[in-house]
């Protein structure tokens, strides 16, 4: 499995409606991202980022297209090969604008909520969250719940419960926006970090052009469409 | 990781006070059984505590419970002649109202069968039985006489010389055991000036009357008390209570009083089924409807609670949906959730129940058949009210975790 890229998106189109009425959110987006490997996708509202991302997290079917996700293929068209729910929570991780933490509980528990979900006992579950949390410099706030911590706490908060079922995929929307430019560049460094020891294959919708420095890849989104734009820092 | 818990503990004021509110529904849900409970025990306590095999009352009547019964005090004795009978006594039994100090007094008159019966089968706290045929009184407590007091009733003064626990009539009202005698004199006291009304009316009425123009030393007798007018037939009874002898058949002597045309025979059972189905039905039946609207409305108020704190966490049911929960995680959240509220309501509603019920001013007697009825109609409006919550948790698409 680890000689596949991460995910593998194949001539992917999203559409909407029909007739009239009918929008063209993605087209064509073929996208493939190694294990380890960050990649950004920037573009304008409307551009289909979100829709890509949305595809790509097995939330919403593409149209046409495949996805592959550590070779294995997930969705042929709107068609599901495998379970979506069950595959999401063993191989994706999420990261979003705001983040989206569940309120009624703490950060370890928001954390090791993850985990259990995916089978793993709860004592294992905790401590593999405090390992995470030590690992992003937020352990010493494990106890507390989501609105005592700030904007950027909750943010790695967010990071560690993505990365704790050692996904293939993270996918993250816009995670630094509410963040400032310092505290998002920590953010972007702790993916870079991500990609590199635990081996996912990360992608980064951004609008932060201040960090692009730490992608291997970047694409640009205009009009459903992804265009490759050029090498990061890795690859450099 | 228990979601419900968690979930809970975040919202732990709101739960708490619906909780609360849930409970006392029940509480009252509860109250109503234990108040039918209490009917039946109430009334079918004093045909138990009698323990009579059988009831002779007026014939075609239903007994002195249920209606008007009047019986002839010899029936005692008819009845005593009967082959197989222990022993058998009078039953006078009517209710009264009278003014103490600046309280009601109403209580139900039982007449003891003296000198056979001086109340020793009666449940005592304090004091003793009956000593004399006369002027001393056994009252319950519930009707807060004290003892050794004398209560006027009547033309005469009683002295309560024992105390009941629990002793009431079908009715609720707290019971005054005296002797049969003394219960007929509290029942059909008059007032002076009508006794003198009537013994002028006896005398006006003989005055044209032949035989006593004829016999004037008739008229003379006439001037006299009622009782010792040998025209004028004693006062009636309620009814006659018989014992079996042992190892003589109930149904054997039940069948040979029968056969009298003056009376009707019940057994001790019958006349028990009577003040049930007679007196306690239609209680039981409308308490029995508003069991039903509570525990709907108790069911309604949970299922918009379910559905309110549903609606609250709709962003985290989403976003579990997205991180790959599957649906009997979000089912198992709104139900635990349900069921402790449940649970919880029920607890309180038993709680607050066993404190308050002894201060009603009817028996309240919670029974465990109850209790198990109640707890399985909790569990089953429980599961009711979570499905609304449970059908909006399950339309929830994981993109809603994205939005906003």
């Amino acid at each position: 499995m680890s000689d596949h890229p991460a995910i593998e998106t194949r001539q992917l189109n999203k559409i909407y409606g029909s007739g009239n009425t009918e929008v063209v959110a993605m087209q064509d987006v073929s996208i493939s991202v190694a294990r380890g490997e960050v990649v950004a996708l920037l573009g304008p509202s409307g551009a289909g980022k979100s829709t890509f991302l949305t595809a790509a997290g097995l939330i919403n079917p593409p149209t046409s297209g495949q996805i592959h996700i550590g070779g294995q293929l997930v969705m042929d068209g709107p068609r599901a090969t495998t379970d979506l729910r069950s595959f999401r929570r063993k191989h994706i991780g999420f990261v979003f604008q705001k983040a989206n933490l569940i309120p009624f509980l703490s950060a370890h528990e928001n954390v090791s909520v993850a985990m259990q979900l995916n089978g793993v006992p709860a004592r294992t579950a905790r401590a593999r969250a405090l390992e995470l949390m030590r690992e992003l410099g937020i352990d010493n706030r494990a106890r507390y719940r989501p609105t005592m911590l700030s904007g950027g706490q909750q943010q790695r908060v967010a990071v560690a419960r993505a990365l704790a079922n050692r996904p293939s995929v993270v996918l993250a929307d816009e995670p630094t926006a509410a963040l400032d430019s310092h505290r998002g560049r920590q953010v972007m460094e702790l993916f870079r970090g991500v990609a590199q020891e635990h081996g996912a294959g990360v992608i980064v919708v951004t609008h932060d052009h201040r960090a692009l420095d730490v992608f291997d890849t970047i694409y640009e989104m205009e009009d459903g469409r992804a265009k490759r734009q050029q090498h990061g820092t890795a690859l450099a | 990781m228990n979601l419900a818990v968690r979930d809970i503990r975040h919202n732990l004021g709101r739960f708490a006070l619906t909780t609360l509110g849930i409970g006392m529904l029940l509480m009252i849900v509860m109250g109503m059984a234990g108040i039918y409970r209490g009917l039946i025990e109430d009334a079918t306590l004093l045909v138990d505590r009698i323990g009579a095999d059988l009831w002779i009352v007026q014939r075609d009547t239903r007994g002195p419970f249920a209606e008007l019964s009047r019986v002839p005090d010899n029936l005692v004795y008819r009845a005593l002649a009967v082959p197989g009978v222990e022993s058998s006594r009078e039953f006078v039994l009517h209710t009264i109202q009278r003014q103490r100090g600046r309280e009601r007094l109403r209580m139900t008159v039982l007449g003891l069968s003296w000198p056979s019966d001086k109340g020793a089968w009666l449940p005592l706290v304090a004091g003793r039985p009956l000593q004399q045929n006369h002027f001393e009184l056994i009252a319950d407590r519930s009707l807060g006489l004290r003892l050794g007091e004398q209560l006027r009733l009547g033309k005469e003064s009683y002295e309560v010389v024992g105390l009941t626990q629990g002793m009431v009539s079908s009715g609720g009202d707290g019971m005054a055991f005296v002797t049969v005698p003394d219960s007929q004199a509290i029942q059909f006291d008059r007032a002076g000036e009508a006794i003198r009304l009537e013994r002028a009316g006896r005398e006006r009425r003989a005055a044209t009357h032949e035989s006593f123009i004829k016999q004037p030393t008739l008229s003379e007798q006439l001037a006299g008390p009622t009782s010792e007018l040998p025209a004028v037939a004693p006062p009636d009874i309620s009814a006659v209570l018989v014992q079996v002898a042992p190892g003589a058949s109930v149904d054997r002597v039940a069948e040979i009083i029968g056969s009298w045309d003056d009376v009707t025979v019940h057994t001790r059972q019958q006349q028990k089924d009577l003040l049930v189905q007679g007196m306690v039905d239609k209680a039981r039946r409308q308490l029995g409807m508003f069991r039903a609207l509570l525990t709907i409305i108790a069911a309604i108020i949970m299922a918009l609670i379910l559905y309110t704190l549903t609606l609250d966490k709709i962003h985290s049911i989403a976003l579990l949906k997205l991180i790959g929960a599957p649906n009997r995680v979000i089912l198992g959240l709104i139900l635990q959730q349900a069921l402790v509220l449940g649970a919880l309501g029920y607890a309180i509603a038993y709680a607050a129940g066993s404190k308050l019920f002894p201060f009603f001013p009817r028996r309240v007697v919670l029974t465990d058949a109850d209790l198990v009825q109640l707890a399985v109609v909790v569990v089953v409006i429980s599961v009711l009210a979570s499905l609304l919550g449970i059908w909006r948790a399950m339309r929830v698409q994981p993109n809603e975790a994205l939005m906003g």
